[in-house]
């Protein structure tokens, strides 16, 4: 049994997802109770099939699977010059996602256990293929299965952004989402379409090999970056992030919250593994670099004015995707440079960051939603004095908003510090805007804390209690991680953050994978 | 030119889709404009595939030696690509088309500008 887990983990990685998408409503028509034993089933196999693939890489190195072959690990029969069948292609950076993923769908199942009362079956069905959506997206080696990926993510997540569709603004929300994501990925197809068109390959690691970056390689890589950038919420087309992030339900939230970072991956993967060689690499990794400046502070400075709870956090997220460009886009520019070592640096910072921010990120969405829980009030000048109320629930915002601001010993801080250290040696401006982000961050989650868990009690709130067990269960889990990286984050940087930065900056690696 | 009609014809659809995108409030034809958008990139995927006098990639009692098969046979993988496509903006189209029903159903109104109220 373990064995076969282990050879075809790869695989099992989104055929799981997808058989208990399809389980998870059948099952909710003959037993409501044996569809939750279901869904528990599946989420255990899932979470240790994404367990044995990401241990599996870090031990051993990449992993192959492809699809259809006598021998899963053998890339193409000895006759052929390239490549022909589906390839999933996992290294260290696809196994670091794949873990973030993991987590953050055990905690958000976690949470949904009291928090998603209707509708449980529809709910997990669409959850599943969201994780598939995800797991493909992190694992495939292959370009067109990533916009195939991408696509089964995007129209999950717009499934569930508008699963409270009584609330007519979750609607919109989720249509200004579909609207960008299906852009985005249209100017993907059309990307890989002009590749193919040229190299008659669509393999990412053969097309990487074989690219002579003519304009129209340049084109296409133009569309696949501001595609992916638009779909990570980055700042020209950040206005889907604050109203699709506030208007899902909390778990939600905090699972496209690693949806948007898994696009991310994808730009990376697109920037780092296919155009690696690309002379003006340099002018890409400026863009991208820009692209972070802007984030960091046009979020920040929109965060500042809100009300709404939920929304608030929505822009902090954009702006600390900033860094995380900030971060990489370091490491891209430095590539094959004198200041490589600096840009190992920062690359390993942007890199942590996208865990970190994941874990921080996703316990802030989730106090949030347990207050809206609790009280059914979602604007800030309507909450007061929950601190009593709620104490576990303020503990666990505190740790959430002081891992945001970048405060030691949390492991926001850990990740921030690694990232100004290198931005300043490229440019002090670096540092110095990046620091006046964290410090505009931290203002506005004070803010956010005065006004909601101090001040006067409420008449209106008298009867609020604290949230069910499982949900505080799934926050302490969060905490727990937030805190524990933030104590020891040289030993988590140095197992998996690292390899998974020199596999980014690997190109031949990953293509020797194959070819 | 006129063996170049289906890139002209891509480049049109493309740019309707995208002034269809920016420049229509109506739910229902923002979703034709992404409708038009894949359409146009569907055809893009296909014409790259087109091959004159091509026959159809089928080894078993093909027509022609082993010799010719490289030169007629077509590649199958864009007509692949294209239904792939054509199948996930089906998706998209019914899934747009359904939240625009509930948004008319909750607002009475189809207008983007009118039931934007998620600002800011």
């Amino acid at each position: 049994m373990i064995t076969i887990l282990q050879q075809h983990s790869a695989a099992l990685l989104v055929a799981l997802p997808l058989l208990f998408a399809f389980l998870t409503p059948l099952t909710a028509k003959l037993n409501a109770k044996l569809s939750k034993l279901v869904i528990f089933i599946g989420l255990a196999l899932i979470t240790l099939t994404a367990a044995i693939v990401s241990f599996d890489v870090f031990s051993t190195g990449t992993k192959l699977y492809v699809m259809g072959a006598e021998l899963p690990s053998v890339a193409k029969p000895a006759s052929l010059t390239i490549p022909v069948r589906i390839i999933f292609e996992i290294d260290a950076f696809s196994a670091f996602m794949i873990l973030i993923a993991a987590l953050i769908a055990v905690v958000a199942c976690v949470y949904s256990l009291r928090f998603i009362k209707e509708s449980t079956s529809k709910y997990y069905s669409v959850f599943f293929l969201m994780l598939a959506g995800m797991f493909g997206l992190l694992s495939t080696g292959d370009l067109f299965n990533l916009f195939v990926f991408i696509e089964v993510l995007s129209l999950a997540s717009a499934g569930l952004i508008a699963f409270r569709h009584n609330e007519v603004e979750s609607v919109e929300a989720a249509y200004k989402y579909l609207i960008i994501s299906s852009l985005a990925s249209l100017m993907i197809l059309f990307a890989i379409g002009i590749l193919y068109g040229q190299y008659g390959l669509l393999n990412i690691a053969a097309l990487a090999k074989a690219l002579r970056f003519s304009f129209v390689d340049v084109v296409a890589l133009a569309l696949l970056v501001s595609a992916l950038a638009m779909k990570a919420g980055s700042v020209p087309m950040h206005f889907w992030v604050p109203d699709a992030y506030s208007r899902a339900p909390a778990a939600i939230t905090a699972l496209l919250v690693v949806a948007s970072q898994a696009c991310l991956y994808a730009l990376f993967r697109i920037s780092f593994t296919l155009f690696g060689a690309f002379p003006l690499i340099q002018l890409i990794a400026w863009a991208i670099i820009i692209l972070g400046l802007l984030s960091m502070f046009v979020g920040v400075t929109m965060a500042l004015p809100q009300k709404d709870i939920k929304r608030l956090m929505a822009y902090h997220a954009i702006s600390q995707t900033g860094y995380m460009l900030l971060g990489v886009g370091l490491g891209l520019l430095a590539n094959n440079s004198a200041m490589a070592p600096f840009g190992l640096k920062a690359m390993e910072g942007g890199i942590f960051h996208i865990m970190n921010h994941a874990m921080y990120k996703s316990l802030l969405f989730l106090t949030a939603g347990a207050i809206i829980y609790a009280t059914g009030k979602r604007n800030l000048d309507e909450l007061s004095g929950l601190a009593k109320k709620m104490p576990f629930t303020t503990i666990f915002f505190i740790i959430g908003a002081a891992a945001i601001a970048g405060l030691p010993p949390t492991n926001g801080f850990a990740s921030k510090l690694l990232i100004y250290e290198s931005a300043y040696m490229f440019n002090p401006l670096f540092s110095i805007i990046a620091m006046i982000v964290s410090v505009l961050t931290l203002v506005s989650f004070v803010k956010v804390f005065c006004a909601a868990f101090l001040g006067p009690e409420l008449k209106e709130l008298a009867d609020v209690k604290e949230v069910p067990k499982s949900m505080l269960l799934a926050m302490l889990l969060l905490a727990f991680f937030v805190l524990l990286f933030g104590l020891f984050p040289s030993f988590v940087v140095k197992t998996i953050v690292e390899p998974a930065a020199n596999a980014l900056l690997n190109q031949a690696a990953y293509i020797g994978a194959v070819l | 030119m006129i063996e170049n009609i289906h890139f002209i014809a891509v480049a049109l659809l493309i740019a309707l889709g995208i002034y269809t995108l920016i420049f229509k409030r109506n739910l229902i034809k923002i979703a034709m404009g992404i409708s038009i958008l894949a359409s146009g990139i569907n055809l893009f995927l296909i014409s790259l595939g087109y091959r004159a006098q091509g026959i159809a990639p089928i080894f078993t009692n093909a027509a022609i030696a082993a010799s010719e098969v490289q030169a007629k046979m077509v590649l199958p993988a864009p007509q692949a690509l294209t239904l792939t496509s054509i199948v996930i903006s089906l998706a998209v189209t019914a899934l747009m088309l359904s939240f625009a029903i509930i948004i008319y159903q909750k607002t009475g109104s189809l207008d983007a500008t009118k039931s934007r109220r998620l600002k800011g």
